[in-house]
């Protein structure tokens, strides 16, 4: 992937996307037209034992379609590191990945607390996972960065107290 | 590049998926980790992933990585849920007495050869 600029338009939005390629990736976020299958899954709270199921059904469906397996590598990293953020750092949420005939939109919503500084979150060793979630080997404060690294496009929004939504693309050509 | 069964006699390792074959697992490096994330950014498919993390989600970690056997060092014995899991996967899991530096370094001398 090329190099990536960070735009940040407002305290609770983070978006990272490659340079020149704002306006057809935002078109993406929020494309008319419907995905050729949509996916769901739930995500409860420190579910360890499921979480990462998600992920799991998305990448073998790719599998299946003749996805590149470098892409599919990108996607099933990004998606599993995303799953796993919400089992381990919110109260539980649902994972709605949209699967396009060029590209993969992968939504994570959650039930909140929230993050108070995405760009804090987003550095690399940064981490508030608690004791449970480190004896599982999480909490190396990677998973956003992984994610960051893997995808074409990243968009955070979250705030204190609030919900969180992460979402990402990546593009199956590359 | 080695064949997994070349690196298995020398550090007394056990298989515990015989249900997949070693002689077909090709090895070009290890990366030797206990935290997942970091395995997830930066090891490489075709490396051995040496641990002593043997809950689920290694298994996971594992197939999104791409990486295709786990050595478990100091003796950690994966249970059957975990082999069940690897084995659906396709992912080899080995036990071996040695430390993660000793399975390293014998690793790597095998592939200087
Ligand atoms: N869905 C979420 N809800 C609330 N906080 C989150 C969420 N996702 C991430 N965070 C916060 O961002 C921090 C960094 O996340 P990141 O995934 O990079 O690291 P980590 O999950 O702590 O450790 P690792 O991913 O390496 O196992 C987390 O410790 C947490 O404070
Ligand atoms: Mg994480």
């Amino acid at each position: 992937m090329q190099a990536c600029v960070a735009v940040k338009y407002s305290m609770a939005d983070y978006w990272n996307i490659a340079p020149g390629m704002e306006n057809a990736l935002k078109e993406c976020f929020s494309r008319d037209a419907e995905a050729d299958v949509t996916l769901e899954f739930s995500i409860p709270e420190k579910d360890f034992n499921n979480a990462g199921k998600g992920s799991s059904e998305v990448k073998n469906l790719l599998k299946r379609l003749g996805v590149d397996s470098e892409v599919l590598r990108r996607i099933a990293v990004a998606s599993y590191e995303a799953e796993i953020n919400v089992a381990a750092h919110s109260h539980g949420g649902e994972m709605t990945s949209l699967i396009y005939d060029d590209m993969i939109h992968i939504k994570f919503i959650d039930e909140g607390p929230g993050i108070a500084d995405i760009a804090q979150a987003m550095v690399p060793g940064y981490s508030t996972a608690d004791d449970l979630v480190r004896e599982f080997g999480f909490g190396a404060g990677l998973g956003l960065p992984n994610i960051q690294k893997n995808s074409d496009a990243l968009h955070i929004s979250s705030a204190a107290g609030e919900s969180t939504l992460l979402e990402f693309l990546v593009f199956f050509a590359q | 590049m080695i064949r997994l069964t070349e690196y298995l006699p020398l550090i007394e390792g056990v298989n515990w998926t015989p249900a997949l074959s070693p002689e077909t697992v090709e090895i070009e490096g290890a990366y030797v980790c206990d935290m997942l994330s970091d395995v997830m950014g930066s090891a490489k498919p075709k490396q051995a992933w040496i641990t002593i993390m043997k809950h689920l989600n290694v298994i996971a970690v594992a197939s999104m990585t791409g990486i295709p056997v786990i050595v478990f060092s100091k003796n950690n014995v994966p249970d059957d849920a975990v082999i069940d899991k690897a084995t659906e996967e396709g992912i080899v899991l080995v036990s071996s007495p040695l430390s993660s530096f000793d399975l390293a370094g014998i690793l790597y001398k095998l592939l200087a050869k």
